[in-house]
Parts: C-alpha cells; structure tokens; sequence
C-alpha cells in the first residue's frame, strides 16, 4: 500500500514545550486512519503539520510527495481540513457558507452547483439550505463542516475530532458518511479522544503525552490482550468495594465496571486467572473470558491503571447507612420562552448511590442539574437536596454539596497551592482546619511536586486532580460532577473512579452528568435525557435490556442510548 | 490574488456586517449619538456665569456700569455694596468671580483718570476663571465706548485690544466640536471595527478554515479593508448630513476634498485596526489595544477638545504621529475657513502615509499559517 502522507522523525516544540516528540508514521493512500489520543496528547498539532499550518521544528512531512510546510502552495485543493473548532461562520446561511469556501477552494463556477447538490444531498442538509448556521444542531454543524471541507475534491481529508460534542446518533452517521467517501482515492485522517471510534478504523496512530504509542491495524494491538480479558458476572454483595479489592491483586492491570459486572484486564504473565486464583469465589458466580477492547490496550500500554486505594476517601468518614433520599427531583420543568429545557423530571436518589444523566449536549442535563444545586429557579416543580431545598435554604445546605464544573473551573493564574487554599476559604475552612485539609489533598493526591505551578500550566491528568480536590475539600454528602472525565486519558479516567468509588462507599452520594458511555456503566441508576424530557430511567442493566432484540443480541450502553432515543422519535412522530 | 476569492471573501464579510446588528450600531447609530452629545451636552461655551458685582460708588457712571453686568447674557449678576459678604460665596464656590466698581469711580472717571477694572476670580476653575475675566473685561470695554459716545468725551478707550474673530465669529463650540466628532467616528469604525472583526475570526476558528484554503495573506486583508472602507465612507456621508442640514453647521470647502481626506483618513485607522488584530488574537485584547492606541488619542491628543500648542512640548511631539490630528485640521479648514490646498494636501500625504506604513507591517506580519 503506498503512502500518501509521510512523516518523517519530526519534533514539534512551542516556546520550549513538546508538543510532537521524534514521531514517524504514514498514512496509507485510499484508507481511513484513526488519530487516537486524551485531550493534549498533540492530535491537534500533528493534523496541522500535515496541513501545512504549522512547520516542524525538526523532520519534514511530505503529503504526495511535496513538503507540507514548505511546498504547502503546490498542495491547495489537495487537502481538505475540518478544524476542531467547527470553522464555519454562524451568521451565514448553509448555502452561504458552501458558496463561500466552494470559492475559497477555486471550485469552478461551473461545477458549483452540481458539487453543492451533492454535498446537500450526501449529508442530508437540502432541507436546511437557508438556516444560519449557527441555528443547527451539533451534528448538523459537524457535517456541514464536513461538507465544507470536501468541496474541490480533495484526495486527502483531515478530520480534527468531528465526534465532539455530538450525540451518538450523529456520531455514527458521520462516520458511515466519511466511510461512503472511502473509494480507493480518497484518504481520511480521523482523531479522535474517543477510543470506541478508534476501533473502526483501517489503521490508528495512537498518541499520548506528544508520544507515538502505536501505529498500525487496531487489531494488532488489541490481539496483544487476546486471552487476558475477563467479565466477572453475578456478584454478590458491593461491586465496588470487590473491584478496590481486585485492583490491588497482583497480575490485575485493569479493572472498571460495567453494568453489574466488572470488566478485568491482566498482566501479560499472569497465570491463568479463575474465580479460585481471584479469591473471589464467594462474591461472585463465574468469570468469562471476552473480547479485548481498544482502551484496554491503551491502558496495557500505559503500564496498567491504578490500583484501588484512594487515599482521599480515607480521609472521609463514613455516612450512615441509611438508604434516606439524599437528593430528589419533584417534576421539575425549566421553561425558556416557548422552549421547555426541561420537562416534567422526576427522580429520586439514595444515599451512596451514584446516579447519572445520561444525554446528547442540549438535552437538558445540565439544566436539570443547575436546578437540583439552586443555580436554577424551576419554573414549575421543585428539586431538594437532604431534605432542603436549596433555591430556598442558606449556605449551610449547600456546605453539603460539592460540584466538579464541565471545564475545571480553577484559576489559571493561580498556583496549585493558591487555588486550594481558595476553594478552602470559599467552604468556610480557616485555620488549622484549612491547613490539615489542605496537607490532606496534597497527600492524597501527591500533589508535592506541582504546589508552585500555575494551575493553567499543569498537565491535564493533575488539573483534573485538582479540581476533584477542590470539590471535595470540605467533605460533602453529595458530589455534583459536570461531564467530570471527557477528553482526559484512561488511566486518569481510571484514576478518577477510584476515588468516586471509595467515595461512595463511604456514603458519599454522586449526581453525574455524561455523554460517555463508559462513565455510565459505572453508575448505579441512569436517567437517559433526550429533548428534555427522562425518556427512560434504570440501572445500566435494565436499560440495555430494554433493547436486547433478535438482530442486537449483546447490545452496549451506546446501543440502548441510540435505540431508546429513536423510540422516542418514533413515539413524538407518530403523537 | 485571484479576484473571485477576493470577491467570495468581500461578499461573506458584507453579509456579516448587516447580520450584526453591533457593526450597525457602530457605525451608523453611534455616531448620530455622538453628534447630539457633542452639540448639547459637550458646550465650551460659557453663559449664566454668577458674579457678584460690588459697588461702592453711588455716582451714576457707577450704578449705569453695575447695570451693563446685569444685562450682558454671559453673566448671572448680583450687586451689593459690601464686598464681605461675597467673598465668603466666593470661597465657597457658589460664585465664579467678583467685579470691583471702587469708591470714587465716577469722580475719578470724570477727572480722566482711568484705572483697569478689579476682577476676583476663583483659579481654582482656570478655564470658568479666564472665561469670567475676558467677559468683564469686554463688558467693560463696551460700557466704555458707548460711556464715551454718551458723555462726548475725548479721552483715548482704554482697552488695549480689540477682538475681532474669524472664521466661527459666533465662537459656537459645536461649529468647532461637531467636525472634530468626524474624526472620532471614522476611529471607530476603522479602528475599533475592523480591530474586532478579525480577531473575532481567530476566536471562532474560521481563521484557522480560512488560512486552510487557497486564500493568500493579500487576499484576506483586502477582503477585510474594503468592506469596511465603504462603511466608513457611508457613515461619513451619513454623519457630514446630520450635521450640515441638521445641526447647521457652516461648511466652506468643497465635498471632494472633505470626501477624500476622510477616506486617507480611513485608510490609516483601518491599517490600525488591521495591525492590532493581527498583534492580538482575541477580542477583548483587541479592543483594549483598540481604545488605548486609537480612541483616547483621538479624543485627547488630536486638538479635538484640547488645544494641542498649550501641551507640554513633548506631548505635542506625541500628537504629532496621531493621524487624527491632521484630519481634525483637514475637517476645521474645511467646514470653517474652506479649500486651503498647501494645508489639506500635506496633511493628507501624512494619513496617506501613515496607513501604508501599518498596512504594510499587517501584511508582513500577518502569517499565512499558525506560526
């Protein structure tokens, strides 16, 4: 297979920072390759190498046999590029914004309009020609963009996360759009921080921290783990603290849970495991071998995810177990105008339990949320946390909640150590309570060598520490966690849920919004919110077996969310 | 530089001006603002000055003086015998000055013997000082001469200068402020405008799209200019209307040279505008450079309000490099004097200059990738 891109030992470095480090690789002409990687592992930069945008400090990249950076005049109308940042203008019709870059690219006049019927056509936005669009939906933008991109036919089409922010439904038609243009001729770079999507491609290129981990077919490095993953099925007793346990067992590198079950991952030279060789024959019925996933090679690669101590739960004491409604949802309806954010939501939630609302963006999720911690006034219905409700109540009631915000909402120009004593002073915590909680964060979460460093400079795996920290300085009862782990890396995501598990055990009740479908199989009960309204309620279980059917024997988290949400469709259009 | 790409790029900006209603409302709104504010609420005109008038001569020459500061319109007098009581006012502010008509002032005018007027005034306030001041001053002047005319005396008038004034003999502030006004209208629109749309561009990530295709840096930056030179030159037509047929205000040039030093105007505050975005790639930073380096000097250092040849000799060379300064000198000859080609044509070449020096730095500067 000859290559349409090669890149060649380049190095990337901006003010002294690596962001490329020594990385060789090519893209195989007339393929589709995955550019697989957490949030500032360097998908970014690497894309805009290719395209010219920037030039290497070290190495060439040569896209068709011309230097990308240097020879970038003679690649016009080669490349085609959707930048992350959608790169359309939301103040222009459809049609406008095709017509525009149709001439930016030198599209013949007379070739326009049969180009623009279609591109209208192939991504199914005929009907929307003259809707401004900043006025579409996520998934109509992303394949505007893409629409965008491909006019003048390019032979190569670099894709900077198309799947963020969108919902699994639009998620997957873009991909089967990209896949239709697949004819032999055309190659497509994919980067993605989702690793479920990194699965389908031909070939990955998987990056982390401005490193090449992998290059190659998914499957080999999938294959690596053939034999060393396992599903433990039918515990007993609490999953959770049997996967804190498991996790430190020698020979286990991995471990989440899924569902009721836990997914376990071992150490190359581990010898065959068995419920007996666990020690778990008691808590659980049977350990079956399945089929190896991408992330669980990724995290293989990384050496493994943590262990299952968290020493920040250590530091709580445990709530009773009482079973009380920690946080409930009274018919809660959010009106804008015309437009119900939020639609008649019901629910309530036990201690120790986590809970999560589970929706594409604009569903209402955080609508629903901001009411249930007073940010929001319900326009009818009433939400209440401990008993109290908290549009009403002082500051006391809300000393009982703690809320990790969707972009970690430290101060930037704070030092690590400033931002803790702030969210400490901000709890009320003064004098020798402040300074013991403090000294407690930074043990927990071995912050010591990151104290002087300004929050806005820590590497992605800490900031997500911190703001964990500063959620919890204070020792709530109820955790309020905003899309708390997307785009970060697995084995932070891993890291994370140790934490939040031991949390919980504790007594500790956690409210979680998502997109992830991985996140959702570690709750314990699901609210699916789509168009704001709960269209369906129950454990990650229930939920998937809602949707098992002849043709979807072994459905996923992500095929029960895209089944219930078409049912729903179904149900709207047919009323 | 392909002319369709130019032509796709000036019609997508085109669009976006008139979809947004902030770049409407600065150029076509704001400056009917800033017109009415400078005629109504910006006047450098003093009237109703209070003054106290003491006189302490009881002769008629005396009372009939007291009575000119009561009928002249600049002041709002008040007369008393005893000056004691009004220099408390004084002190505390509630009068601007107070006029001395001595003892023995008839007497003494009679005998030929004239002395120059007392006038207290508060320097706390130099500007309302100087004002109160000259208008006694020509006060007294006036009451004189017709004193003379009355009396037939044949002594020589006392004052020293006779004040004739040309070009604005009403000395109305808003036929001096309101052409100024142009001048930081068209800052605006060129500066702060232009400074937001393309750093606007970086913040949404069109830039990043844009620098993707085809497009070259030359391409980009006249797709940016022209639109925004013809919106100016609309809002200048539009303000010059309003205050010619609206607020009276005289004008004595001709419309072409008014039209064309406006538009070398325009060119070095758009070279500006396109400068700083370039510098700064995000809006707020922009609009703060914007304010800093365009708008306050306009306002300040121009000779718009303040008189530039009574700053300090190193502000003035500061001045100096502000393009609005020579505009502002354009826009007073124009509506005020008329067509003075030797000054009009320098200090348009300056402008000219000025906005080639800056367009020429924003096009080496502006980098046709993320570099």
């Amino acid at each position: 297979m000859p290559a349409l891109v090669e890149i060649d030992r380049i190095r990337k470095e901006f003010r002294g920072e690596t962001a490329i480090d020594n990385l060789t690789a090519s893209l195989a002409k007339g393929r589709i390759t995955g550019l697989v990687g957490p949030d500032g592992a360097g998908k970014t930069t690497l894309i805009r190498l290719i395209n010219g945008l920037l030039a290497p400090t070290r190495g060439t990249v040569r896209v068709n046999g011309f230097d990308a950076a240097r020879e970038r005049a003679k690649l016009a109308g080669f490349i085609g590029y959707m930048p992350q940042k959608f790169g359309l203008y939301e103040d222009l019709t459809v049609l406008e914004n095709l017509r525009l870059y149709a001439r930016l690219h030198d599209v013949p006049e007379n070739e326009r309009q049969r180009q623009f019927e279609k591109m209208l056509e192939f991504t199914d936005l005929a009907r929307f020609t003259g809707r401004l669009a900043g006025a579409l939906s996520g998934g109509m933008k992303q394949k505007l963009g893409l629409a965008c991109s491909l006019l003048g036919r390019p032979r190569l089409l670099l894709l900077d996360e198309p799947g963020v922010g969108v919902d699994p439904i639009s998620r997957r038609e873009l991909w089967s759009m990209v896949n239709a243009l697949l004819d032999g001729e055309m190659t497509v770079l994919w980067s993605t921080s989702y690793l479920d999507e990194a699965e389908r491609c031909e070939s990955v290129l998987l990056l982390n921290e401005s490193k090449l981990l992998f290059s190659g077919p998914p499957a080999e490095l999938t294959g690596r783990l053939q034999d060393r993953v396992r599903l433990l099925r039918g515990i007993e007793g609490d999953r959770r603290k049997l996967l804190a346990r498991l996790l430190d067992k020698p020979g286990v590198i991995d471990g989440v849970i899924q569902g009721s079950a836990l997914r376990l991952v071992f150490a190359a030279d581990a010898p065959c495991p068995s419920l007996a060789s666990l020690g778990v024959e008691r808590d659980a019925r049977e350990l079956i071998p399945v089929q190896p996933r991408f992330e669980d090679a990724f995290i293989d690669i990384l050496g493994g995810g943590p262990g299952g101590r968290s020493e920040l739960a250590e530091r709580f004491e445990p709530l009773p177990d009482d079973g009380a409604t920690v946080a409930a949802a009274h018919t809660l309806v959010k009106r804008y105008g015309s437009f119900t954010a939020a639609d008649r939501i019901d629910f309530r939630i036990r201690r120790g339990e986590i809970f999560g609302l589970l929706g594409p963006n604009g569903a209402g999720k955080s609508t629903t949320f901001k009411m249930l911690c007073g940010l929001l006034r319900p326009t009818s219905g009433s939400a209440e946390i401990n008993g109290a409700d908290l549009q009403r109540s002082g500051p006391e009631a809300r000393r009982q909640l703690g809320y990790m915000a969707q972009k970690f909402s430290q101060y930037d120009g704070l030092n690590l150590l400033q931002n803790l004593r702030f969210f400490a002073g901000i709890y009320g915590l003064t004098g020798r309570d402040r300074d013991r909680e403090i000294d407690g964060m930074v043990d927990a979460f071995h912050f010591a060598p990151y104290l002087k460093a300004n929050a806005g400079d820590l590497p992605l795996g800490i900031r997500q520490r911190l703001a964990l920290a500063c959620a919890v300085m204070h020792k709530p009862a109820v955790l309020f966690l905003d899309e708390p782990t997307s785009g970060v890396s697995p084995v932070t995501r891993r890291e994370f849920w140790t934490h939040i598990n031991a949390l919980v055990d504790k007594g500790v009740t956690v409210l979680i919004t998502t997109h992830f479908m991985d996140e959702a199989e570690y709750c314990d009960r699901i609210a699916l919110v789509y168009r704001g309204r709960a269209i369906a309620t129950g454990t990650p279980d229930e939920l998937k077996e809602q949707v098992r059917s002849a043709d979807c024997p072994d459905p996923s988290m992500e095929d029960a969310f895209i089944r219930l949400v078409q049912e729903s469709d179904r149900q709207e259009a047919s009323r | 530089m392909k002319f369709s790409r130019f032509a796709a790029l000036f019609s997508k900006e085109c669009r976006q001006i008139v979809r947004d209603p902030s770049s409407i409302l600065i150029a076509f709104v704001l400056p009917i603002i800033l017109i009415i504010i400078f005629t109504y609420a910006v006047s450098l005109d003093m009237n109703h000055l209070k003054i106290a008038v003491i006189l302490e001569d009881d002769s008629a020459p005396a009372r009939s003086l007291a009575g000119a500061f009561l009928a002249n319109s600049h002041f709002e007098s008040r007369v008393s015998a005893d000056r004691r009581a009004f220099e408390r006012d004084l002190v505390a502010g509630h009068i601007r000055g107070i006029v001395i008509i001595p003892r023995r002032f008839g007497e003494k005018l009679r005998q030929g013997e004239i002395k120059p007027l007392e006038v207290i005034t508060d320097g706390s306030e130099p500007n309302t000082a100087n004002f109160v001041q000259n208008y006694a001053q020509g006060v007294w002047a006036v009451w004189f001469g017709q004193h003379q005319a009355l009396t037939g005396g044949t002594l020589t008038p006392t004052p020293d200068s006779e004040t004739r004034i040309w070009y604005n003999p009403e000395l109305e502030s808003r036929h001096f402020l309101l052409p100024g006004a142009l001048a930081l209208i068209m800052t605006l629109i060129g500066t702060l405008l232009t400074a937001l749309v393309i750093s606007r561009e970086w913040e949404r990530g069109t830039m990043e799209a844009l620098l993707s295709t085809a497009v070259t840096r030359g391409e980009l930056l006249l797709g940016k200019l022209v639109p925004y030179f013809l919106l100016g030159m609309l809002s200048l037509t539009l303000s010059v209307a309003a205050i010619i047929l609206v607020f009276h205000v005289p004008f004595r040039g001709s419309f072409l040279l008014l039209g064309a030093s406006g538009a070398v105007f325009l060119f070095s505050a758009l070279g500006l505008g396109l400068f700083i975005s370039t510098v700064a790639k995000n809006q707020f930073v922009a609009c703060q450079i914007a304010f800093l380096a365009a708008f306050m000097p306009s306002l300040m250092l121009s000779g718009f309000i303040f008189e530039i040849s009574s700053m300090p000799a190193w502000i003035q060379y500061i001045c100096n490099i502000i393009p609005a300064k020579y505009f502002i000198t354009c826009l007073h000859s124009l509506f005020l004097v008329g067509n003075v080609p030797a000054l009009l044509i320098p200090n348009m070449a300056y402008m000219a200059a000025v906005g080639a020096l800056l367009l020429g730095l924003t096009f080496l500067l502006t980098r046709p990738n993320l570099e």
